[in-house]
């Protein structure tokens, strides 16, 4: 079974707003998976409703053969679905090491055990000599690493990442973008939302896009650029001079 | 004059670590879950009669009662929550504050029901009588008292910094969503709160009762003060808590031995307002 994630017509509407409209997409094990759109599109939308933030109204989501659809975000968790948000959400008034001992405490009942694995994601996230600092203390970018650190924690099969590269400077969205191969190395699948095109194309083995609450391409990332609907969403029909700009800056 | 000022300090701090024993279950549901139950007093009240009681009918000594109380008001603590807290989660404030208020109004009520308004004191104890050092005399209920308070606050926040469900409990109280992403179960971690916050207050209350009266308004002495000590701690503040307990205890006997004793809770209650007009997040708490 290569299928980690199905999703299948699902539609979630907030009073008269469809925000998904039915959608469907498989993730297959081991995959990067890139979700863009423009703004209000439904990225986090879709996110929320696969972490079971939300549920969805239609259609059926199934995480490895059995239906989250009506699940909640803590017993997905417990089924291996992590996720971070958009803004960061840390836990400000622990620590470093704290932050990411609760996310391993999810399969480590003993405290040291957590401690210890707790220890060992620190250094992969190049923590290791912040373990005391309090998780206030970070700045954004390293508050954002720390979110995913805690979620990996949790010894996730799929990893949903908002936005993590949103507001980094070029340094840090290259360190950004060497952490989720890494992710991908320990056999972690990912689903990336991401503003951010060229970290996003670089990467990702297939890019879903969304406009309006549809999803309106699949494909690898350059048939994606080069797909009309995907551009039009992008910059309207008038922009057809900036089309070439656009694809040109992404490749 | 000394010596009296010295027993006067003793004492302040005695009850002071009593104080934050009760404030400390107020200011840990406030910080779990933003809820500020006003009925707190009225727990307090209740572990006294349940004390009372088991001795009045079968003779046990407070200090023997004391695991039953806790146990019991532990089970009290979280079914309240089920019951009344959990339908009004996400409700306004102004229905959150009803709703405990109302819950403060039953208690007592029922309480004036069952047990009558009369005084009712645990007579003899094991714990009855003085000891004596350095010239101050120490009643054995209050050290028992206090003692049990310290150690109660320092096992809670043992639990909160070192064990699984205390950090569970804590990264509710700081951000709900992103407990819920780590696994955690919000609901459960709010029962927890509850059963904690209440037999905390409980534990006070079996330890006050081998030493103060027994009645249906008992609650609303301590109850007060106990917001008292949360204001100036910090709302959610466990440590805070403490330390406020104790100046509170201080305060209190200090202005009641120096300027007048009728006076002594105007002082405890300028505390109040000096914390809201100068220090609004209290001392340890958070803007």
């Amino acid at each position: 079974m290569n299928e980690l994630l199905i999703v299948q017509n699902i539609t979630k509407r907030f009073g008269g707003l469809q925000a998904n409209n039915n959608i469907s997409f498989v993730v297959n094990k081991g995959e990067i998976i890139g979700l863009i759109g423009p703004n209000g599109a439904g990225k986090t939308t879709l996110f929320n409703c696969i972490a079971c933030f939300y549920n969805v109204d239609e259609g059926k989501i199934f995480f490895k053969g059995s239906d989250i659809s009506q699940s909640t975000p803590q017993r997905n968790c417990q089924l291996g679905i992590g996720r971070t948000f958009q803004i960061v959400r840390v836990f400000k008034d622990m620590t470093v090491l704290e932050n990411i001992m609760i996310g391993a405490f999810l399969r480590n009942k003993h405290p040291r055990d957590a401690k210890r694995k707790a220890m060992d994601i620190a250094a992969i996230f190049g923590f290791a000599h912040k373990l005391q600092l309090k998780a206030s203390s970070l700045t954004i970018a390293e508050q954002k690493r720390l979110e995913v650190a805690r979620a990996v924690a949790t010894d996730p099969e799929l990893l949903l990442l908002d936005e993590t590269m949103a507001g980094l400077n070029v340094q840090e969205v290259k360190e950004s973008v060497e952490l989720v191969l890494k992710l991908k190395e320990r056999g972690i699948t990912l689903i990336l939302v991401e503003h951010v095109m060229e970290g996003i194309m670089s990467i990702a083995d297939r890019v879903i896009v969304l406009d309006d609450g549809e999803k309106i391409a699949e494909g690898s990332p350059r048939d994606v650029i080069n797909n009309d609907k995907v551009i039009q969403a992008y910059f309207g029909d008038k922009y057809h001079a900036k089309r070439r700009e656009f694809t040109t800056s992404i490749q | 004059m000394e010596g009296i000022l010295a027993q006067t300090i003793v004492s302040g701090l005695l009850i002071g670590f009593l104080y934050a024993l009760i404030a400390v279950g107020l200011t840990m549901i406030f910080g779990v879950m933003d809820i500020v139950n006003f009925a707190h007093g009225d727990y307090l009240m209740v572990a006294m009669y349940f004390s009372f009681w088991l001795f009045f009918l079968f003779g046990f000594d407070p200090l023997f009662s004391l695991p039953i109380v806790t146990i019991l008001l532990f089970g009290l603590g979280v079914i309240t929550y089920y019951l009344i807290i959990r339908p009004i989660i996400n409700a306004p404030m102004l229905s959150q504050i009803f709703v405990t208020f109302g819950l403060l109004i039953f208690l007592r009520g029922l309480a004036q029901f069952l047990w009558k308004v009369d005084y009712r004191m645990i007579p003899q104890t094991l714990s009855s009588g003085n000891i004596e050092a350095f010239g101050i005399y120490f009643g054995k209920p209050q050290i028992i008292a206090a003692a049990g308070a310290v150690i109660c606050n320092g096992v809670i926040l043992w639990f909160l910094k070192k064990t699984r469900l205390g950090m569970a409990l804590e990264a509710v109280a700081e951000d709900k969503e992103a407990a819920r992403l780590m696994g955690i179960d919000s609901d459960r971690m709010y029962a927890l709160a509850w059963g904690i916050g209440i037999a905390s207050v409980g534990i006070a209350g079996v330890l006050l009762s081998s030493f103060y009266y027994v009645f249906p308004e008992v609650g609303a002495n301590f109850g007060l003060i106990a917001f008292v000590v949360v204001a100036l701690g910090g709302f959610g503040s466990i440590p805070g808590a403490f330390i406020a307990g104790i100046i509170v205890g201080l305060v209190e006997v200090l202005s009641g031995f120096l300027i007048a004793p009728s006076l002594k809770f105007m002082f405890v209650l300028a505390i109040y307002l000096a914390v809201v007009f100068v220090r609004p997040q209290g001392l340890l708490g958070h803007k």
